[in-house]
């Protein structure tokens, strides 16, 4: 009888662990991951075998040996696709040091060929958003708005100025370093605590326009002059009391007169 | 000529005058030949008053005769005029004999007519108050459509997706319209899971605090690491836990968003599986008065 | 060659044209008395009682750059679909009130200029009449006479206010739309009417019929100014019949006025203020973008943005709402009170009856119902001093609360936190500030360090040990305060035990 309820309990934890992963939920397309396409040359292979030595090397203390995570350290990276590893490596976010902190940009630590290893790994791990392709000419502003404005802006600020949200900061997008690709990757992996979307939701057209409007958050239209910082009433209030009005009673100091005279 | 008080200070009001003039018929010139160049606009108008405060400042100050003045301030009251008005007024009681009832009599009329001056004011607005607050255009069976009027599939979403819904040929502007859906993983919805489909959800997107648009969701990549799943709004931060039909987690608001029940038809399409379950948007009076 | 005679003209002197202009302005409305109290009206000359004309003339400012833009508003909810300038909004459906505002930043000659210095002109006007206020306060200018004033300039205050929200809220952009969500919760919030006046105020649920914003748009540019005019007429009347109170000094009594006359010297002062005033705001409109609506896109109630913020003068709202306890105040199931009442109708209701019954508080605290027109410095009224510091201290910790999340989140504190941290500050932090500030007070007027230029004389002082000590201090005499009574042995004593401690 025991052995029966150890075997159903044994059983059923394998199942769950199996649906849910050693190491908690996952989102997108890492949720029931399916196998990736094995690799169709012998320089894909190496590419492989080399992003697998590096990330050994470097982020299996958190992600495990097997890249299927460490319980409340780190996720499986199983099904999270070369896109995951692309941006997080890309803009710097991993490795991060302390796993309970929020991964922020930072400058990266690997170069171009090795990030390309570590992607082409990650990528072997299971089937999950390969690297997008963006073309921000084909990309049409006003409806990048729009769908910035919509999908986006509650937590990134309408003008990309980035914002808060309980828990966490999105940060700014109107940042000269963010790259179009890196737009669209963080848009299908959905990266720490944001949403993530798929390409019925939102198609590469639309990527294409919401990268275009991001990259021209960087040079907004500030026809009404200096721009103070792109966030709105804060700083204008600041020019009031600090510029506007200390000036106007330094001329009010200038037309009248102190005690004693 | 006579002698200047301030030699210096008239060469510089005759100085500022000028250089005000200039810069306003920049200013003239400007606002013909570059009129949308509202940096240059701003400036030689700016610098045109600013002259003229100069000039003006300086006439003030150093060119006009300064000399000051004593007075002695007026006297506000005068106690024979307060006196003979106070009398004056009660003198209205000479020759009046029934005065308590008159008093009696004018203090009936009066809140009579404040009554009826103040009570068309109740006609004001409509009738059905309730009604306009609780209305909703959600029913059983109706499609739930994206912001450009495609029915909403379930295809469009994955375990951290959300997005903006409405119903299907409704006022998109109706406060009653708009819902926010998500997916979670169906393992994580902990209460009225039949309202969930697959883990995808709605809400009113509405905050229940103030009125605001609930415009951020945040899904985590290691909920064990960072948060769990929540709508939050951008106006005063209230958080609601999808995990338990947006129960407030965290700030002001007071009631949970109101879920609107989803069921997903033949052809993968989002569909109402029924109107709000309480009543959508800010506290008022009935608001937690049926529906 | 003829040569011909002119008749020579009699040379006219100045005076002899002047006299002539006062002649027939006089003849048709007989003013002359009155024009000549007016030139001859004094001025004392602190320079802390100018900040009263920087309000008045932002509000000139506003009136003239208002006009304008009426001119070019479309104050109109049906949609349109923008074809105009801005690349990014092209195709976009919007109110024509959004696309008028578009079209007078882009299209309309100078218009971009006028507006911001507008809105320029808005921020400065609230921010001169709270600075005007303070020195009102502290050094207690609302006393008798002036008690009715300031009833009157705190209500400008409020006006001003609600004023700055509707005129920024017309345009129909994203971010002012949020606002009007929120003033439309808060209206709802009122115990057992909100319901109603919500509805009745949008006519209809929010976002309101298309005769909401023409509402809005006759109490902006119509109804509010009226008022505000009407009000800055009675203001000033008021200050020119009592005319205006002064800081005690050499020559300066309870009964007299020492300053300087209207014509000629302070006229030009006063037009230097104006100037300057209005040489700042257009400055600021032309070069510092100011409410860059075209970037946020047109108002939709299903659409948000983070970090949206109302004007600085609402920032105390915002505070407030963010920080109350989430609940709303229920009896079963009657909402009598939604959570954004308290934040949004309880605490701006409280600070206003504080301002509004400030001079009846201290009347019947000091048990002073004697006139004053001479000012006290800050110091010398300690307590007063101490809780005006505390009472603006609270409402400017609640207004950091509502302003400071995004920096604050940046540098490592999480908002969570942050709500707790700012709730406890704003019940500590003004007890703190009115203690320290009462001390300092009181230690800047022992201390003498510059004395008391109402009375001078021997300041007799008892030491600690019970011996007393003389400190030579000089006497104005023939000084007196109130309605001629001589001041008494105390009040001539000064600093040590004052009366009105």
């Amino acid at each position: 009888m025991l052995m029966v309820v150890l075997a159903v309990v044994c059983g059923a934890g394998a199942i769950y662990g199996f649906a849910v992963g050693p190491a908690g939920a996952q989102k997108g397309t890492s949720v029931n991951p399916a196998p990736a396409a094995p690799p169709t040359s012998s320089a894909q292979r190496a590419q492989i075998q080399r992003g697998r030595t590096l990330f050994l090397d470097g982020c299996s203390s958190c992600h495990g040996n097997d890249a299927k995570g460490k319980q409340n350290i780190a996720p499986t990276l199983v099904g999270a696709g070369s896109a995951a590893a692309d941006f997080y490596l890309t803009t710097g976010r991993m490795p991060l040091s302390n796993p309970t902190d929020q991964p922020t940009r930072a400058p990266p630590a690997y170069n171009r060929q090795d990030i390309d290893a570590l992607d082409a790994y990650v990528g072997s791990l299971g089937q999950g958003p390969a690297i997008p392709r963006v073309n921000i000419a084909m990309g049409n502003l006003a409806n990048g708005l729009s769908s910035f404005t919509l999908h986006c802006a509650g937590c990134h600020q309408v003008g990309a100025a980035g914002g808060i949200v309980t828990g966490a900061i999105a940060p700014p997008l109107n940042d000269k370093d963010i790259t179009p690709t890196q737009i669209a990757e963080a848009i299908r992996i959905g990266p720490y605590l944001m949403p993530n979307f798929n390409a019925n939701q939102i198609s590469a057209q639309d990527i294409n326009d919401i990268a275009r409007y991001v990259r021209s958050t960087v040079h907004p239209d500030d026809a009404g002059g200096w721009g103070i910082g792109h966030i709105g009433p804060i700083p204008e209030g600041m020019i009031a009391w600090f510029l506007a009005i200390v000036s106007l009673l330094l001329v009010a100091r200038l037309i009248g007169e102190r005690e004693p005279e | 000529m006579k002698q200047s008080r301030s030699p210096i200070g008239e060469l510089v009001v005759v100085g500022a005058l000028l250089a005000a003039g200039a810069c306003a018929v920049a200013f003239v010139l400007l606002y013909v030949f570059d009129s949308l160049n509202a940096q240059l606009l701003g400036l030689s108008l700016g610098l045109a008053l600013a002259f003229l405060a100069l000039a003006c400042v300086v006439a003030g100050k150093k060119v006009v005769d300064q000399t000051k003045g004593v007075e002695e301030r007026p006297e506000l009251v005068q106690e024979d005029v307060e006196k003979e008005v106070a009398e004056k007024t009660v003198a209205l009681r000479e020759g009046v004999s029934r005065r308590k009832l008159i008093i009696g009599a004018g203090a009936v009329a009066g809140a009579g007519l404040g009554v009826a001056a103040i009570a068309p004011l109740a006609s004001l607005g409509p009738d059905n108050v309730s009604e306009i607050l609780k209305a909703s255009p959600w029913r059983k069976g109706v499609p739930l459509v994206d912001d450009s009027g495609r029915p909403l599939s379930a295809d469009q979403f994955e375990v951290g997706s959300w997005t903006t819904a409405f119903p299907q040929n409704a006022d998109k502007k109706a406060l009653g319209a708009s819902v926010v859906v998500v997916q979670i993983l169906e393992s994580e919805v902990l209460e009225n899971k039949q309202w969930a489909p697959r883990g995808i959800m709605a809400y009113s997107k509405i905050c229940t605090h103030a009125g605001c648009a609930i415009s951020l969701f945040r899904y985590p990549t290691y909920e064990p690491t960072s948060q769990p799943p929540a709508l939050v709004c951008p106006c005063h931060y209230s958080t609601f836990d999808v995990r338990k039909s947006a129960e407030v987690v965290f700030g002001p608001a007071g009631r949970p968003l109101p879920q609107l029940p989803l069921s997903i038809d033949a052809n993968n399409n989002i569909v109402a599986a029924g109107g709000y379950v309480g009543n959508i948007g800010p506290a008022w009076w009935g608001v937690r008065k049926g529906t | 060659m003829s040569v011909r005679r002119k008749r020579r003209r009699r040379e006219v002197s100045d005076e002899e044209t002047v006299t002539d202009a006062v002649r027939f302005v006089d003849e048709r409305l007989g003013i002359a008395p009155l024009i000549r109290a007016g030139m001859n009206y004094l001025f004392p000359d602190n320079w802390t009682f100018l900040f009263g004309e920087i309000a008045l003339y932002s509000f000139i400012v506003l009136l003239v750059t208002g006009t304008y833009l009426a001119f070019f508003f479309d104050p109109s909810t049906a949609q349109t679909t923008y074809t105009g300038a801005y690349a990014p909004l092209h195709g976009v459906r919007m109110s024509d009130a959004y696309n008028s505002t578009l079209g007078i930043v882009f299209d309309v000659p100078a218009g971009l200029t006028i507006r911001q210095t507008h809105h320029w002109a808005a921020l400065v006007f609230v921010v001169a009449m709270v600075v005007h206020l303070m020195r009102i306060f502290f050094t207690g200018a609302f006393r008798k006479p002036r008690d009715a004033n300031w009833l009157i300039g705190v209500t400008l205050v409020a006006l001003g206010i609600v004023e700055g929200f509707a005129g920024y809220s017309l345009p129909d952009d994203l971010l002012s739309g949020m606002g009007l969500a929120i003033a439309y919760g808060v209206v709802l919030s009122i115990p057992f009417v909100g319901g109603q006046l919500a509805v009745l105020i949008w006519d209809g649920n929010f976002p309101g019929s298309s005769a909401f914003i023409d509402r809005l748009f006759i109490v902006h540019v119509f109804i509010v100014p009226v008022v505000i005019l009407a009000l800055i007429g009675v203001h000033l009347t008021l200050v020119a019949r009592l005319k205006h109170s002064q800081f005690p000094g050499k020559g300066r009594t309870e009964r007299n006025v020492v300053g300087t006359p209207l014509w000629p010297a302070y006229a030009f002062r006063a037009l230097g203020m104006l100037f300057a005033t209005a040489a700042m705001l257009f400055l600021l409109g032309g070069l510092v973008q100011i409410n860059p609506v075209w970037q946020y896109g047109p108002y939709e109630p299903w659409l948000g943005t983070n970090g949206a913020q109302p004007d600085w003068y609402m920032g105390w709202l915002i505070g407030a709402l963010r920080l109350m306890p989430g609940f709303d105040f229920t009896i079963g199931n009657a909402t009598i009170a939604g959570n954004p009442f308290f934040g949004g109708i309880l605490f701006p209701g409280v600070v206003f009856t504080v301002l509004y019954l400030w001079p009846s508080i201290e009347r019947r605290i000091t048990k002073d119902r004697r006139r004053h027109d001479l000012l006290d410095r800050p110091r010398d009224k300690p307590w007063r001093t101490a809780f005006g510091s505390a009472f603006f201290t609270w409402i400017f910790t609640i207004f950091v609360a509502g302003a400071a999340d995004r920096i604050l989140v940046d540098v490592g504190f999480p908002y969570e936190g942050q709500v707790i941290f700012f709730r406890i500050l704003a019940l500590v932090l003004p007890v703190v500030v009115f203690f320290a500030v009462y001390y300092v007070c009181r230690e800047l007027k022992a201390s003498e360090a510059r004395p008391l230029r109402r009375w001078y004389g021997t300041v007799v002082r008892r030491a600690p040990d019970g011996s007393y000590r003389e400190i030579p201090v000089q006497i104005d005499s023939g000084a007196s305060d109130g309605n001629g009574s001589r001041p008494t042995e105390e009040e001539r004593v000064g600093g040590d035990q004052p009366r009105s401690d």
